[in-house]
């Protein structure tokens, strides 16, 4: 399932029609390898969220190309039907804020969505604990939601992103509500898992903490993307 | 795969327990209703069989004794007696009035019996204490839901009686217990005037010429006589023999005795049909409103409980929950609580409502059965309200803005 990683060609997406028109995205090129993490900064307003929706097929483009672990999904119009077992088998999403379900426990929480993919209950809970183990909060299995520090939150939200070994992570905003310590362990887990998995990381970021961890960025403006090569340092 | 709904209601199980409460007394109420309904059904087939007649006959053109006043010659069974294929026959009196005990007042059936043996038609069938009336005045068999002891005097207008027996579920068909007492006081408590009335009538007479004449000795007493004697009853009850159509006797005896004549299932057409009509209907549109404050209840708390969960929902749906599962998470929570409201209404209508409710409740495991249906039914509807809510939910809201 893993690996190819993310092609994006000459994307755009325009919101309303006529005069209340607004083209968030008026072309945007982005390559990520699979294994890599990149970011992708850019001022209020430039389209990143945009470009994530797009990428996660939750909103249509407008037209372009989009290629996820080797498949083309879109070109001009949606190659793919069923956009939710997509989501669901090619794209993790990690959020700003971790929205993990507050009725499930933390296993079941990371478990769920092996099991939405029809993976046997035991199964699915072996996969979250491996991750649990990596992520370091094994021990926090059993608890629910509510009783996990925010650092521990962001985590299982990372889990959960990872758990059903993706080829794409989109994450939005990962590490704002985060220390500078926790931010850039949260950072080096999405590098290792990336390496580990082959997984394609885009973070869409303003935190200044984790800016120079990436080797490359792209910055939008405007819905236009530029790319950049970053200082790469993990500390 | 995990039950969403489940772990939802095990999370959150105080409001669905204490909202299920709540619903749950509702619908012990309805199911109370629907039991009285039952109740009162039973307590007129109890009244007929307890009769121990096959056929009513009652004054023409009315819809006696139970549902219409109907009065006829109280020698008019001597003729019924004779005809073909018919084996017991009895006069009967019912009227509904208040019995005294003491400083206290019952209402009862006053029900008279013929002299006889145990079995005549309008006896009642068997005891729970104490005998049968044995004397032709003044003693009295009644329902223990009167509230009546063994041995009590009780006061049937101007007489007073002696409770000698007691029945169980001798009720009318509108509850209220029946009271046994001897025919002959029976039809003087139905016309007895009190003694002014009496005095009143008798000086009235005295002094109307045409009564009192001087030359006709004898005519004034004949006359007051006449007027205090009481010649009427409430109806003829028949028993027939085994082997006969109980419809043919009916017709010869309408034929003969003009008189109207009802048979079993006739009565209890009358008595089901006509006369608690108006209750069933009462209790039906007790049950429709029930009914939709229960369903409004359902919908509003499943509608509240699923709006609580859009940023979950947008998150599941986001990972690639199908909306199938979701509106079967919402679907199962209204269940569920229907559930525990059926569970907790079924347990306070047969320990809590039935005992206390004066009238006698019937709760038919078909009712509940139905019941539970109609819970079902009631909440797979109302959580379509919150089904809608939930599917419009775009799951691009949990990437946020
Ligand atoms: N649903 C929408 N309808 C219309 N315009 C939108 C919608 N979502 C975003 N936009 C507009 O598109 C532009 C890019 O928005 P967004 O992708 O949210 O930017 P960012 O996440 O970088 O702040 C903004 O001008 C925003 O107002
Ligand atoms: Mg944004």
């Amino acid at each position: 399932m893993a690996g190819k990683g993310i092609l994006i060609e000459g994307l755009s997406k325009r919101y309303g029609s006529g005069d209340t028109a607004v083209d968030a995205l008026k072309k945007v090129d982005m390559q990520v390898a699979p294994g890599e993490v990149v970011g992708l900064i850019g001022p209020s307003g430039s389209g990143k969220t945009t470009l994530l929706k797009a990428l996660g097929a939750v909103i249509e483009p407008t037209s372009g190309r989009m290629t996820l672990g080797g498949e083309v999904i879109y070109d001009g119009g949606w190659l793919i039907k069923d956009l939710r077992a997509l989501r669901r088998d090619k794209i993790g999403f990690v959020f700003q804020a971790p929205y993990l379900i507050p009725f499930l426990n933390v296993t079941d929480n990371v478990a769920l969505l092996p099991m939405l993919a029809g993976i046997p209950n035991a199964e699915a809970r072996q996969r979250a604990a491996e991750l649990f183990q990596a992520l370091d909060v094994a021990h926090r299995a059993k608890a629910m939601p509510s009783q996990l520090s925010g650092g521990e939150q962001q985590r299982v939200a990372i889990a959960r992103g990872l758990v059903n070994r993706p080829p794409v992570i989109l994450a939005d905003e990962p590490t704002a509500p985060l220390d500078s310590e926790r931010a850039l362990a949260v950072i080096r887990i999405l590098n290792d898992m990336a390496r580990k998995l082959e997984t394609a990381v885009i973070v869409v970021t303003h935190d200044e903490k984790i800016i120079p961890t990436f080797k490359r960025i792209y910055h939008i403006r405007d819905g236009v993307t530029y790319e950049e090569a970053g200082e790469g340092v993990l500390a | 795969m995990i039950s969403l709904a489940g772990r939802d209601i095990m999370h959150s199980w105080g409001k669905f327990v204490f909202t299920g409460m709540g619903l749950g007394l509702l619908i012990g109420v309805t199911l109370s209703m629907a039991g009285i309904y039952r109740g009162m059904v039973d307590d007129a087939k109890v009244l007929l069989d307890n009769s121990g007649a096959d056929l009513w006959v009652v004054q023409r053109n009315t819809l006696g004794p139970y549902a219409e006043s109907s009065s006829i010659y109280d020698d008019a069974w001597r003729g019924i007696r004779g005809m073909p294929g018919v084996a017991r026959v009895a006069n009967i009196t019912y009227l509904t009035m208040q019995v005294r005990r003491g400083e206290r007042d019952v209402r009862a059936m006053v029900t008279g019996i013929m002299p006889g043996r145990p079995g005549t038609p309008g006896w009642p069938p068997y005891l729970v204490a104490g005998r049968q009336i044995t004397r032709g005045h003044y003693e009295a068999v009644a329902d223990i839901a009167s509230g009546f002891k063994l041995g009590e005097r009780i006061r049937v207008r101007r007489n007073h009686y002696t409770v000698v027996g007691l029945t169980r579920r001798m009720v009318s068909s509108n509850g209220d217990p029946m009271v046994f007492i001897p025919l002959k006081d029976a039809q003087e408590a139905q016309f007895l005037k009190d003694n002014d009335a009496i005095r009143q009538q008798r000086r009235r007479t005295a002094e109307n010429p045409a009564f009192n004449r001087p030359g006709v000795p004898g005519l004034l007493e004949a006359v007051i006589a006449s007027q205090s004697t009481n010649p009427y009853v409430n109806a003829v009850l028949v028993q027939i023999e085994p082997g006969h159509r109980p419809e043919r006797i009916a017709e010869s005896i309408r034929r003969w005795k003009r008189l109207t004549v009802y048979t079993r299932e006739q009565m209890e057409e009358i008595l089901v049909g006509k006369l608690i009509a108006t209750s069933a209907r009462q209790i039906g549109m007790f049950l429709v409103i029930l009914s939709i404050v229960s369903a409004a209840i359902v919908a509003f708390i499943i509608y509240t409980l699923t709006l609580g969960k859009i940023r979950e929902i947008a998150v599941l749906k986001l990972i690639g929950t199908r909306n199938r599962t979701i509106a079967a998470m919402i679907t199962q929570q209204a269940i569920a609580l229907g559930a525990i409201g059926f569970v907790v209404g079924k347990i306070s209508a047969t320990l809590l409502m039935a005992p206390i409710f004066p009238k006698y409740v019937l709760l038919e495991p078909m009712d509940s059965v139905k019941g539970f249906a109609a819970v079902v039914v009631i909440c797979v509807l109302s959580s379509i309200i919150a089904i809608r809510a939930a599917l419009k939910v775009d799951p691009a809201e949990a990437i946020g803005g």
